[in-house]
């Protein structure tokens, strides 16, 4: 345990600070700090002796180098929109889209395992072949055309839900969480429909296909053999071994689902990190841009730990200390 | 009444070409405490054999003909509800590879005591019990702390001993074992069967022993079957059938044993010219006519009957010169 802990630890700082360069290599290349702090109604003069007292003349390493130290200490930059830290302003937008790909990805579970599996065990049922044949399509339908038409249909037609915002929210030790309020939670409807419409098509059919392939398998016959009831042949022999996989695919989807978030949350003018960041590239914001890339780039390190441990302990094989 | 009776068993596998029989017209039995083998080149319908008993063939298989009797009671017609009660309760099968037999994700233990709990009401505790005692009997050392451990972590013949050992569980009337030492090492093969044998001398049980390799055969069972192309063609006491073979394909076997020993007919085989056909492409009158050294014409246009050889009742030989002798002709 204590070896894996150590050797994820060590990634995860790789794995930071090859984001971190990427990011402030776009910095470097498209920001202007001095333009952030005064604008343009300063002389050159002035604006060349800022230049020299930020720093900003140093090599490219050496700024690097300051930029890695500063962030280590939780400094990200300024946004020079916010007038705030750039670490702030992503921290107080960041319980918005946890939350939302938190409900997406119970969503998706929650719908995945038992269709997936119910098509598994039987192909041939109508349910099975609709759900396979829906699945086809909901792969190839962007995630902006389903968010319209769920907004058209139960917004705007039916007035059934709402269509934008968070809603209610209360805070709770500084998080600010809409789980809580039936206005909270009604505002979650659409949006995490809208983003779990783009996995789940494809975690049902990972799950079928892993499924069907685990039941021809011998270790199977065997149950069977043994007089086992099914529920106990399909929902622990046969499940079992389906999750491994299953988790390894879908943890990095789960991850990539964070990316789909900025789109997500701009149809619904959700205010989490990824409207945000559209914002913020208009308003060529750079340090709240290198921000989100470093908080993004963490969320992915803990869910890829997560992942990795829920993995062991399903998995006999692997013990998580020899990894 | 005999412990297992199949009469006249057709299996057939609905392929998109056609149906495929695999079994054509199977009939034997086996008593108490039997031990009865089953021979036969890959591909001649041993497996779905000893999975037909327990209704257990593979899609699209199914038994198209015929009765399956256990103490009398037919078993082909139960609901699947009534015939998991006689799965690995009465009647428990040993698979051939035992590294793809067991889960490897769940423990030994697991697998063990939810054998038990599936027919019979008992605790985990007292499921464990048995089972260490059970694991103990298959001479497992250390039993207890076994339990908590998981497949991979036991070598090939210790993970076949488990498996007999799971197959004791519920003291079964009859162990099916579909050839249960092919997949170990030649010195962990005599161990198992050593063990098999050991077992069925001192358990009530009946064993159908499903195997290439007629010296095991010789070895350990009192009755044997041949079979060949989906069919049985010849049925005899081992000790008659191994020091008189009748029909030319068991012969074959025979010639390819070398004196006393064991040998794996899967390989010897070849030593028989030729190769089984398929079986959708079984040619006219006796199936084994095309690789028979003494075929004649009647062997090409008509089907041998098994048939009782006069002066021996346990003996069925289907060879149209059985009795006449095909060495003089
Ligand atoms: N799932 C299946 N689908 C189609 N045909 C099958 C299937 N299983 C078995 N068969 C057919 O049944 C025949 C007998 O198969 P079986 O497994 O009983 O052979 P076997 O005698 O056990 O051979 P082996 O020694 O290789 O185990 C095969 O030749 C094959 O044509
Ligand atoms: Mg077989």
């Amino acid at each position: 345990m204590f070896a894996f802990i150590v050797r994820r630890i060590i990634q995860a700082t790789v794995v930071m600070l090859v984001i971190g360069f990427i990011g402030f290599s776009v910095k470097h290349q498209l920001g202007d700090p001095v333009r952030d702090l005064v604008g343009i109604s300063v002389s050159v003069e002035e604006r060349e002796a800022l230049r020299e007292q930020l720093g900003l003349n140093d090599s490219f390493f050496e700024q690097y180098g300051r930029f890695v130290s500063n962030a280590v200490r939780g400094d990200l930059g300024y946004s020079y929109f916010f007038k705030k830290p750039a670490l702030d302003v992503i921290l107080s937008k960041a319980p918005a889209t946890i939350e939302l790909v938190f409900v997406s990805s119970m969503l998706i579970l929650l719908l995945s395992v038992p269709m997936g599996l119910y098509s598994a065990i039987y192909p041939k049922r109508f349910f099975s072949r609709l759900a396979m044949g829906v699945s086809i399509v909901g792969v190839s339908i962007p995630v902006f055309l389903t968010a319209i038409v769920l907004i058209y249909v139960f917004a705007v037609q039916l007035h059934w839900l709402p269509s934008y915002g968070r809603g209610d929210t209360v805070n709770i030790l500084g998080w600010e969480s809409g789980l809580f309020t039936i206005d909270g939670l009604r505002h979650l409807v659409l949006p995490s429909i809208a983003l779990s419409s783009i996995m789940l098509p494809l975690f049902i059919r990972l799950i079928r296909a892993e499924m069907m392939e685990v039941l021809e398998t011998e270790y199977i016959k065997y149950a069977w053999a043994k007089g086992l009831t099914r529920k106990r042949v399909w929902l622990v022999h046969a499940f079992k071994n389906t999750l491994l996989p299953v988790i390894t695919v879908g943890g990095v989807q789960l991850g990539i689902l964070i990316a789909f978030t900025i789109l997500t949350e701009t149809v619904f003018q959700w205010q989490g990190m990824g409207f945000m960041f559209l914002e913020a590239v208009e308003r060529s914001d750079t340090a709240l841009l290198v921000a989100y890339l470093v908080v993004v780039g963490a969320l992915f390190v803990v869910v890829n730990t997560v992942v990795d441990i829920v993995y062991g302990l399903v998995n006999p094989t692997v013990t998580i200390a020899s990894r | 009444m005999q412990l297992l009776e199949v009469k006249n068993l057709e299996v057939s596998f609905a392929l998109r070409q056609g149906d495929l029989v695999a079994l054509n017209d199977i009939s034997f039995s086996l008593g108490k405490k039997e031990r009865l083998g089953v021979v036969g080149e890959s591909g001649a319908g041993k497996s779905v054999t000893g999975f037909a008993v327990i209704n257990l063939i593979s899609k699209p298989g199914k038994i198209t003909n015929g009765e399956i009797l256990f103490e009398g009671k037919r078993l082909d017609t139960l609901s699947e509800k009534e015939m998991r009660t006689i799965r690995g309760n009465r009647i428990s099968m040993i698979f051939q590879d035992p590294m793809m037999t067991l889960n490897p994700v769940l423990t030994i233990g697991t697998q063990m005591v939810e054998t038990l709990q599936a027919h019979r009401k008992i605790s985990q505790k007292e499921a464990e019990a048995v089972a260490v005692k059970k694991l103990e009997r298959v001479h497992i050392p250390s039993p207890a702390r076994r339990l908590s451990q998981y497949p991979h972590e036991f070598s090939g013949g210790m993970r076949q001993r488990i498996i007999i050992a799971i197959a004791l569980l519920t003291d079964p009337s009859i162990i099916i074992a579909d050839e249960p030492t092919t997949a170990l090492d030649v010195t962990i093969q005599a161990e198992i069967m050593d063990l098999l044998q050991e077992l069925c001398n001192s358990e009530d049980m009946g064993l159908m022993l499903i195997t290439h390799d007629l010296g095991v055969v010789a070895e350990v069972t009192e009755r044997v079957l041949v079979m060949y192309a989906g069919k049985i063609i010849e049925t005899a006491k081992t000790s008659d059938l191994v020091s008189n073979p009748l029909h030319p394909y068991t012969r074959g076997l025979m010639n390819a044993l070398p004196g006393h020993g064991t040998c794996d007919t899967a390989n010897r085989l070849q030593q028989i010219p030729g190769t089984m056909p398929n079986l959708t492409e079984i040619a006219p009158g006796c199936s084994f006519h095309p690789r028979c050294e003494h075929c004649q014409d009647i062997c090409s246009s008509e089907v041998p009957q098994l048939r009782k050889i006069s002066g021996n009742d346990s003996r069925f030989v289907s060879c149209h010169f059985a009795e006449e002798g095909w060495q003089n002709g």
